[in-house]
C-alpha cells in the first residue's frame, strides 16, 4: 500500500478516535492520535492478519500495552473490517463490546486484555516465547507509552525478551513526551529510552512516528534482525491531526465536547481533502 | 499415625508435573529462579525444552504465562505463594484471570511451615487473595496423593487455577484405593455426630489427629477435607453443619478470608451454625522449624484438639 493510501486510512482512524471518544464523553484521544499512524501501518501493511479469521493460530499478534489508547486500536480494527465502524459510537457504554480498555473476551481482533500499564509487553513476550517453542512464523508487536515505561515491569519484560533473544518481538514506544501529570522528563524522566532498550539487548531504531517511509524501513529492519528483539522508538506528537489537541497534555484523557468535536472533525476533513 | 510416610506437597507437585508432561505436549512450566525449591526442577530435567526460567521477576512471569496461554499453551507458573499471590497479584488478576486464560499457578511454600525463613516468606493470606478473583479455582491439597491428583485435575480444567502447596513434609493420608479427587468436592474422612472439623491442606492431618484425641474423650468428630476452597462444596458443609451444629475450620492461613471465612459465608446463608475459625490469628509468622511453629501456633493435632476443647 502506498503512503497516500496509508495516510487516508490513518486519517479515518483519527476520525474514529475523535468520534468514539466524543460519543463516549470519555477516553484517551491524545495518545490514540499520536499512535494512529503506527496502528495504521501495523494493520494495513505490516501484520499478517485476516479480519475474517481473527483467531487464526498462525496470525501475527498485536498487544496494546498502553491499553488506555483503546479508541485508536478499536478505530483501526473497524477501519480494517473487524467490525462495523458504527460500533465505535458504543465505546465505553454499557453492553458494548468496546470496553474502556481492551478485552480479548469482548472484541474481535483484540489479542490480549490490557490496561494496567506494564503488563502488555510481558504478555507479548510470552506470545513471542510460545512462537519460538513452536517454531511458528508469526511475529508479535506491542505498543507502549513513553510514560508507561516508568513501570518496573516493562524492564522485567525487556530483560526477558533480550535474554531469550526473542527476535520475533517488536516493541514500539509511542514517544509523544507527555503523560497525565505533564512532560515525561518532569514527572519521572524515563529518558534516554533508546539507550535503555539497547542496554537490555534490543536492536533499537528511532523513527518519526508520522513518517510512513521511516516506519516501513524500521519494520523491515526489525524483520531482518536476528537474535535480538527490536525496539522502535517512535517520536510522535500527542494529539496529532487535531489542531487544538496537538502537544497538549490536557488531551491525554479527556473527550471533546460538541464544539470541539466539530472543530476536530473539520481539521481531519481538511487533511482528508488534501489527500484526495 | 506415627510411622506414616511424609512427603512435602511441593515435591509431589514437581513430580506430578514431570509425570504428566508427556501427556500434554502443549504444557510449559515457568519458574522465577526457584526451581530447586518449588521442585519444577524435576520437570525441567524431564522436559528441558518446555521449561522457562523467567528469573527473579514474578510479575513479568505471570503476564508471560498469560501471553503463552493465548497461543495455546497449558502454562504452569511457579514461585513461592508469597510472590505468586502477593507480589504478582495484579498480574494474576488482570492478565490471567480477567481474560480467563489457561494458566495454572503452582504456589509452593505456603503457610508458616515455610519455617526458618520467617514471616517475610510465610504467606498466610494467599487463599483470601486468590479466592476473591472471579473465575479463579483455588486448591489446597492435603498430601502427596491429593497434590498429584490436583495437578492432573488442574490440567484437565480450562481456566486459571491456584494450587497451594507446602515446603514441609506432611503425612500421606490419602493412599487408599477408594480415594477420589474431584475439583469442588469435599471428602468425608470421618463420620461423627458431635462436632465438625473442616480442614484444608496439611491441617487435614491435624484434624484427623485431633479427632482421635477427641474420641478418647468420648467426642465423635465429623472430619471433612476441603481441598478445593473455590468453588467450595456447599452440600458437604451444610450436611455436616446440620448433623453436628458445631463447626470448626482448620487452615494454615490467616483466620481472615481463607477457608474459615469461606465456610462462614456458606453456612450463614444456607444453614446458620456456630463456626469457630482455627488458623493463624491475624499475626505474622516467625522463624523456627516447621514442627515447632505448628506447635506454637497450635495447629498440630494436639494444638487443634486443645483449641476445640476450649470452645466446647
Amino acid at each position: 500500500m502506498d503512503n497516500i493510501e496509508l495516510k487516508k486510512h490513518a486519517n479515518e482512524v483519527r476520525k474514529g478516535v475523535v468520534t468514539s471518544t466524543h460519543a463516549a464523553g470519555a477516553g484517551h484521544p491524545g495518545g490514540s492520535l499520536s499512535a494512529a499512524d503506527i496502528f495504521t501501518y501495523l494493520y494495513f501493511e505490516e501484520m499478517n492478519i485476516d479480519p475474517k479469521n481473527p483467531k487464526d493460530p498462525g496470525r501475527d499478534r498485536f498487544v496494546l500495552s498502553k491499553g488506555h489508547t483503546a479508541p485508536g486500536l478499536y478505530s483501526v480494527l473497524a477501519e480494517r473490517g473487524y467490525f462495523p465502524k458504527e460500533d465505535l459510537l458504543t465505546l465505553r457504554k454499557l453492553g458494548s463490546h468496546l470496553q474502556g480498555h481492551p478485552s480479548l473476551k469482548c472484541t474481535e481482533g483484540v489479542d490480549m486484555s490490557t490496561g494496567s500499564l506494564g503488563q502488555g509487553i510481558s504478555a507479548a513476550a510470552g506470545m513471542a516465547m510460545a512462537g519460538k517453542l513452536d517454531n511458528a512464523s508469526y511475529r508479535v508487536y506491542t505498543l507502549l507509552g513513553d510514560g508507561e515505561i516508568e513501570e518496573g515491569q516493562v524492564w522485567e519484560a525487556a530483560m526477558f525478551a533480550g535474554a531469550k533473544k526473542l527476535d520475533n518481538l517488536v516493541v514500539i514506544v509511542d514517544n509523544n513526551g507527555l503523560q497525565i501529570d505533564g512532560p515525561i522528563e518532569e514527572v519521572n524522566d524515563p529518558t534516554p529510552i533508546d539507550k535503555k532498550f539497547e542496554a537490555f539487548k534490543f536492536h533499537v531504531i528511532n523513527v518519526d512516528a508520522h513518517d510512513f517511509d521511516q516506519l516501513r524501513a524500521a519494520f523491515k529492519e526489525a524483520k531482518e534482525t536476528k537474535g535480538a528483539p527490536t525496539a522502535i522508538i517512535a517520536h510522535s506528537l500527542k494529539g496529532k491531526g487535531v489542531s487544538f489537541m496537538e502537544g497538549q497534555v490536557g488531551w491525554h484523557g479527556k473527550a471533546p465536547n460538541d464544539d470541539e468535536y466539530a472543530t476536530a472533525m473539520a481539521d481531519l476533513d481538511k487533511i482528508g481533502e488534501e489527500l484526495k | 499415625m506415627g510411622d506414616v510416610k511424609k512427603i512435602a506437597t511441593r515435591e509431589s507437585y514437581g513430580n506430578a508435573l514431570a509425570e504428566i508432561g508427556a501427556e500434554y505436549p502443549n504444557m510449559v512450566v515457568l519458574d522465577a529462579d526457584l526451581s530447586a525449591a518449588t521442585k519444577t526442577g524435576v520437570f525441567k530435567k524431564a522436559f528441558p525444552d518446555r521449561f522457562i526460567d523467567c528469573g527473579i521477576a514474578e510479575g513479568n512471569m505471570m503476564a508471560v504465562a498469560a501471553g503463552m496461554a493465548t497461543c495455546g499453551k497449558l502454562v504452569w507458573a511457579s514461585t513461592f505463594a508469597m510472590f505468586a499471590s502477593g507480589r504478582a497479584y495484579e498480574q494474576v488478576r488482570n492478565s490471567i484471570a480477567y481474560p480467563h486464560l489457561n494458566v495454572k499457578i503452582g504456589a509452593t511454600h505456603a503457610g508458616i511451615t515455610v519455617g526458618e525463613d520467617g514471616a517475610s516468606h510465610q504467606c498466610l493470606e494467599d487463599i483470601a487473595l486468590m479466592r476473591v478473583i472471579p473465575g479463579m479455582t483455588v486448591i489446597s491439597p492435603a498430601d502427596d496423593v491429593e497434590t498429584k491428583a490436583a495437578v492432573r485435575a488442574a490440567c484437565e480444567l480450562d481456566g486459571p487455577v491456584y494450587l497451594r502447596t507446602g515446603r514441609a513434609g506432611v503425612p500421606v493420608i490419602n493412599d487408599n484405593p477408594e480415594y477420589k479427587f474431584e475439583i469442588g468436592k469435599g471428602i468425608q474422612l470421618k463420620e461423627g455426630g458431635d462436632v465438625s472439623i473442616v480442614a484444608t491442606g496439611l491441617m487435614v492431618n491435624s484434624a484427623l489427629e485431633a479427632a482421635e484425641l477427641l474420641k478418647a474423650d468420648g467426642i465423635n468428630a465429623d472430619v471433612i477435607n476441603i481441598h478445593t476452597i473455590k468453588p467450595i462444596d456447599k452440600d458437604i458443609l451444610v450436611k455436616t453443619a446440620q448433623k453436628t451444629g458445631k463447626v470448626f475450620t482448620a487452615e494454615e492461613h490467616s483466620v481472615i478470608g481463607g477457608l474459615g471465612a469461606a465456610v462462614c459465608e456458606v453456612l450463614a446463608e444456607e444453614c446458620p451454625t456456630k463456626v469457630y475459625r482455627i488458623g493463624v490469628n491475624d499475626v505474622f509468622g516467625e522463624s523456627g522449624s516447621a514442627g515447632a511453629l505448628l506447635v506454637k501456633y497450635r495447629l498440630d493435632g494436639k494444638g487443634l484438639y486443645e483449641q476445640i476443647k476450649e470452645k466446647l
